[in-house]
Formats: structure tokens, sequence, C-alpha cells
């Protein structure tokens, strides 16, 4: 276990989402603008759909030689002057990252925006450790100073307002005169990069993810809008990238490829605003970069989806599009997953990392829409992913018993055709009759849950097969 | 999926009418207009003793039941040259589901393979194989009409149901916001996550209204019912029906979730 897991809880964080009126606002932003600069870029860009089959083919080949991309990548790393560490659980990757700290007597450690810094939660071991981690990015600094996990993958704060955020900031910049004007969203931006500055200069560790590592160059690439990451690499003596296996990718020319549908994916982007490669540690030739360049590669549960129908998840760029067009998502926020990873591909990958058992619901909690696969830069089948989760859950008994006992007694009648329609005859008959006035019924007992929000519409009557073999039977022979 | 070669034609080809469990129990008119639309546009049309395609058990995890009732649907629908369904999702699980659940069983593989290449969402089966362009039917104002997901993202019906309805006389339709969002049905999701499901298709209930057109159509009644509940429900004065009762020109039941008095007004 790493982060402190609220899944089992969904239901209750559902429901504590959705009338959280705050939320739900906030909630409308992320529904129209990703959705409507996703489909402008892609529109605009005529081999959009091929670049994703080759991205999908790019990921695939990668894994299925990811032992040999690993052990060449770090070949080029060690090449480079920098040192590779890998780390089988997430408490193993936070010793190891405490150790080069304490190495580097670090006080302070800044950070770049990293989703698998959250899943080991890194953070709060240094915190316990004695150093200050700062987080720079915007959004993860903002949720920083509340305690909380970040709501979306690419947007980490996407959960809040304006207001709230200047609460935060004077709550916490108290030394900063409190008249000051923050009205503005810029004037928020400002402050920050004002107080983020005098840690960028202060810091002794910069941590920053990897969007892709290279196993011909041995290099680590992260791509940002806010250019906190550079400074974040470049800025202290020493510098940790902190990634998990499936970032591998064989070559730069497979990067330049998977680059060219993430930013669309994510926000309409062609490319983000920066794009940083780094290999190794600086060089006598280089103007500036970090003394020490260490890279902690993560497993945490991984490699077992290697080889099963779950492997196709090791293929996600982390571009977020699968939760930006997720009706489920829209409807709670990221929270409510109650883990690291939200929305669609957090639904498929949190059983993986966390167990099924804890993270039952996120697989379940999807109408199968089938918008998230219809979105993925490289074709994860997320329904089909998220029934094999049902799956072994059904095989494990971890189905509901309602939900079992309910479909064993319908998969009877489905199985007896004639039992079937003397039944359903019989009850619908009967449903028809007792909704023939209204037409429809406010409350119906076994069916609480469709009726608390919608009306059920009763049926005609007869069943088709009742009357197709009383007007059609003499016809058909 | 494998790929199959396409049959040729056949003149007057025999259509298994697949009623969908919903269709049958709940509003089996919707049944008699895909057969009406079917015969006119040439078709003879049985329906065979059937139940249920087995999509509950198999999006509830139950891959076992799954492929014992995918087995007796293969078998009841043997004999014809197409399989034809008043829904995009029931017709989708044959299409896109059964070959897989078969995996390891060439034989009946091989059986699942067939049956998903000759089986049809209604709408497209009409404008796509049979090259259908109008139907012969009148409608009265204006509606807008919900993409249902399964049909939309698995079988790619999105423009014939519209290019159908574009011939019924005296109907116009009025595009929707988000026509082609979820409604938040998901089959046992509405039950299960009620809450969720709530809010989604109070959603989509805004939209439908907001289309300002008096009626909305799609082509899965459980996606309709979910609709018609929740419009009934919010005092929203929409009348929802399937798009095939529309294409048909049979209206005269009231619509889904209202009664007879209802309609008359
Ligand atoms: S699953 Fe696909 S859409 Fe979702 S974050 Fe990963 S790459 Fe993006």
């Amino acid at each position: 276990m790493t982060v402190h897991s609220t899944s089992p809880q969904f239901k209750q964080n559902a429901a504590r989402a959705l009338n959280d009126d705050q939320l739900q606002k906030a909630l409308g932003n992320v529904k129209q603008g990703f959705i409507d600069k996703r489909q402008m870029a892609a529109d605009k860009l005529p081999e959009f759909e091929a670049l994703r089959d080759s991205a999908r083919d790019i990921k695939n080949h990668t894994l299925e030689h990811l032992d040999l991309y690993l052990e060449a990548y770090e070949e080029k790393v060690k090449a480079s002057g920098g040192h590779v560490h890998f780390a089988r659980d997430a408490a193993e990757a936070r010793d190891i990252i405490l150790s080069i700290c304490r190495e580097t007597g670090a006080k302070t450690v800044t950070k770049g925006k990293s989703m698998i810094s959250e899943e080991i939660g890194i953070n709060h071991h240094l915190e316990a450790n004695g150093i200050t981690p700062v987080e720079t990015d915007l959004g993860e600094y903002i949720i920083q100073l509340r305690g909380e996990l970040p709501s979306h993958i690419i947007a980490p704060a996407v959960h809040l307002n304006a207001t709230q955020v200047e609460e935060d900031f004077r709550r916490v910049h108290t030394h900063l005169d409190a008249k000051r004007d923050l009205s503005e969203p810029v004037q928020l931006l400002t402050e920050a990069r004002a107080v983020l500055r005098e840690r960028f200069l202060a810091a002794d560790v910069g941590i920053t993810g990897a969007n892709f590592l290279v196993a011909e160059t041995g290099t680590s690439i992260i791509v940002t809008n806010e250019g906190n990451g550079d400074l974040t690499q470049i800025l202290p003596k020493t510098h940790i990238v902190l990634a998990s296996i499936e970032k591998l990718v064989p070559t730069l020319e497979d990067v330049s490829q998977l680059l060219r549908v993430l930013a669309r994916s994510a926000t309409g982007q062609e490319l983000s605003v920066y794009t940083t490669f780094s290999t190794g540690p600086r060089r006598s030739t280089d103007a500036d970069g970090p003394e020490n360049y260490h890279v902690v590669i993560l497993d945490n549960g991984r490699s077992s989806m290697l080889g099963t129908a779950f492997e196709e998840m090791l293929r996600c760029i982390r571009c977020g599009a699968c939760m930006n067009h997720c009706p489920v998502y829209h409807a709670v926020g990221g929270h409510a997953y109650g883990w690291v990873y939200p929305g669609p591909m957090g639904a498929v990958l949190t059983p993986s990392l966390i167990g099924v058992d804890k993270a039952g619901h996120l697989p379940n909690a999807s109408t199968f829409c089938g918008r998230c696969e219809s979105v993925c830069p490289v074709r994860i089948p997320l329904p089909k992913l998220m029934r094999h989760w049902r799956e072994r859950e059904f095989e494990r008994h971890l189905t509901p018993a309602t939900v079992r006992s309910g479909l064993q007694l319908w998969g009877f009648f489905a199985k007896r055709p004639a039992l079937y329609r003397f039944a359903t005859r019989a009850a619908m008959g009967a449903l028809a009759l007792a909704g023939r006035q209204r037409g429809r019924f406010a409350w119906l007992p076994m069916a609480k849950g469709w009726t608390k929000y919608r009306d059920f519409p009763a049926p005609q009557g007869e069943t088709f097969q009742q009357r197709w073999t009383r007007e059609r039977k003499g016809a058909r022979a | 999926m494998s790929a199959m070669p396409f049959p040729a034609r056949p003149e007057k080809p025999r259509v298994g009418l697949f009623v969908t469990c919903l269709v049958d129990l709940m509003r089996p008119s919707v049944g008699f207009a895909a057969v009406k639309l079917l015969e006119d546009a040439g078709c003879t049309v049985e329906a065979p003793v059937q139940t249920c395609c087995g999509q509950p058990a198999y999006n509830s995890g139950d891959r076992g039941t799954t492929r014992d009732l995918a087995m007796r649907m293969i078998e009841a629908f043997q004999g014809y040259d197409y399989v034809v369904a008043p829904s995009g999702s029931c017709a989708g699980m044959i299409k896109a589901h059964y070959p897989e659940l078969f995996e390891e069983d060439p034989n009946w593989r091989a059986k699942a393979d067939a049956l998903a290449t000759k089986t049809y969402e209604l709408t497209s089966f009409l404008v796509d194989v049979l090259g259908v362009t109008k139907v012969d039917a009148s409608f009265n104002g204006a509606v807008t009409y919900h993409d249902s997901c399964s049909g939309l993202r698995e079988l790619k019906v999105k423009t014939q149901p519209r290019r159908l309805l574009a011939s019924v006389e005296g109907l116009t339709l009025v595009e929707m916001k988000d026509s082609d969002v979820c409604c938040g049905f998901g089959g046992t999701f509405a039950v299960k996550y009620s809450d969720i499901s709530g809010a989604i298709v109070e959603a989509k209930a805004k939209n439908i209204e907001e289309a300002q057109a008096p009626t909305v159509l799609a082509g899965d009644l459980g996606c309709l019912m979910n609709m018609a509940g929740k419009l009934s429900r919010d005092g929203r004065p929409v009348q929802v029906r399937h798009v095939a009762e529309v294409l048909a020109g049979m209206t005269d039941e009231p619509p889904i979730g209202a009664a007879k008095a209802d309609a008359i007004k």
C-alpha cells in the first residue's frame, strides 16, 4: 500500500461529489474545454488516426521487449554518467529517493509534476524525514497546500475555483501583505511564481517525472506548459527522474510520433509549450545542469500485468483524454475514485496496483459508453479491460450478493425459453395493468435505484412473442 | 474479428428478427414496427423463439452464463440470411463480442463469427445492406435524435437513422447538444450506481428539452426508458419513441412512459 485509498467508499465519495455545488461548477469546465480543443486538433491533422495506430504499435512493441529496452536504457544512462535504480515497489522507491537526498545533504526538494510521485507518496515520506518537498507545477502546488491528491492526471487542481486558491494563498503566504489584491487569476499566478522562484534557488534536489524514457539514448523527456519542470531539473545539484517501467520507448523517432498524439489528445495543443530532453548530468561543455543524475524506475505491480489482458493498459501515455470524455468523471470528478488515478484509466489501472478487492467499484462504475476508448491515443480498449475486472470479481465472488442472485434468477429463466415466455407474459400483463392509468410508475418494489431519480415506463402488456404467435403463427407455415 | 467474405444478397432475404428482451417485454410495438420496415423493404421476416443475448451477464462479469445464452442465440438464428435487431446495443453484443467469447473453441468460434457477420442494427441494415433511401411514413412535427452509445461506437450507427428520418413526410430533425453523449443508462449501472446515473440522465434530459422538439427518438429501448423516465419525473414535456415507430409510421401507441390519455392531448 502506498497512498491511503478511499476507493472502497466510491459510492459515498460519489454521492458527496454530486452534492458539492462548487465542484459541480468546476467540472463543467472539464466537459467543454478539453473536448472541443482535442477535436479541433484532431480535425486539423489528416494523419491523426494513423498516428494513433502507430502510437499503439510502438507501445506494444516496446512492452513485448521491455526487458531488452530497460537494459539498453540503463546502459545508456550509465554511459552518460547517470545512475539507474530499479524499485520493485513504492517503499523501495521511497527509500532510494530518500537516500539520494541524504547523500546530497538535501533540506529542500523541488518537484515537477509526477503522478508516480503521488503513487508512492514521496512528499509525505520526505517530510517525515525532515526534508521539505515543494511542488512547482501550479496545480500541484495548490493541492499540496491543501493536502489533497490530484483530481485529474494533467490538471491536478481542476476541481477548484480561483476563490478557493486565493483563500489557500492567504492562509499560507503569511509573509505577504494581507491587503494585497488577488481577485484576478493572473495575480494568483504571479504570486505563485514569486514564491516558487525562491524555492527553486534554494533547492538541493529536483525530482521530475518522465513522459518518456528513450532506450536509444538514455534520455528522459518531460512535457510541460509552465517551464517549472526545467527549473526543477536544471537548478539543483541533483536531478532525480522518477518514472514507471512502461515509460520506455525505443528511439527518438518513436518519441516524436508519440509526442504528436500526446498534446493533441490532452489539451488540443500541437505540442506542449516545453518539451525537455535530459540525458545524464552536466558535462564540462554544458552551460548548466545538475551534477548528479539519477533515474528511479518503479515497477509496483506493473510487470505482473505483462502477458495478461491488462498489458494493454501499460500503453497509457497519461494524456487524460479518457477522463475528459467520461460521463462518470464529469459527474463525480477525480477524487471520488479514491486514489491516485481517476477516470477510465484509473478504473483499469487502480485495481492492478492496489487490488481489485479495494478498487472493485471503479471498473463497475461505468456505463460502457465507449467514449474513452474512442479518444484514447494509444487505443486502449478501456471498457473491455473494465469488463475483465468484473469477470475477475465474479470469479472471486466479489460481486455483491444481490447482483449475483439477481443474475442467477434472470439467467435461470433466460436459459429456459418456454418458462421465460410464460413468466414474462404473466409479469408484463400484471405490470401493464397496474401502470395503465399513468403509463409509468413513480415507485416500484425492487427498483428503488431506478425510481429514486426517474419514473419507470409501464409495459404495453402483451409481449412481442405472445402477439407474434397469436397474429403470425398461421401466416408463417 | 476474422474477415468473412461478404455473401451475395439474396433476392428476398430471410431475416430473423432478434426482438431483444426489452422490446419483447416492454414495448412489442417496436418489434412490429421493425417487421413492417423489413417487409416493406422486401424481406421475409421470422421471429424464432428467443430469450436474451446475455449482455447483462456479460457486463456483470459472468462469462459462463453469457456463453450459454450466446450458444442458444447462435442456434436459434442459424438458418437466416440476416439477423436484425431494433437495438444497437444488442446487435453490438453479437457483432462485437460474441466471437471473443469463444476464443478457445474453434467450432463455436466459427459459428459465432458467422452470426456476427450477418447481424445488424435495424437502421443500419435498412440503409447499409438493403440500400433503402426512403420510408413510407409521415409524422407531424420536429424530433430530436439521441445516439445510443453501442450503436454509435461499436456499429457506427449515426447517419443511417437520420437519413431515413429525413424521408419521413412532415418531420424535421433538430439536433440536440451532445447527442452522442451517454444518457447514463448502462444496464445494471442505472440501478447499481443510481446517483451517478441520475446525474447523467439529468443533463441529457436538459439537452433534450433545450432542443425544443416535442419528440425525442433513439434506437435503443434501454436508453429510451431511462430518458422517458427522467423527462416525466422532471416534468419536461417531451414525448419519447423508438425511431422504428416513426419510420414505420406506427405512432398510434402512446409514447414511452405515457398513458393513452397523454398521447391524445
Ligand atoms: S488510457 Fe488512453 S486516453 Fe486515458 S490517459 Fe491513458 S493514453 Fe490517455
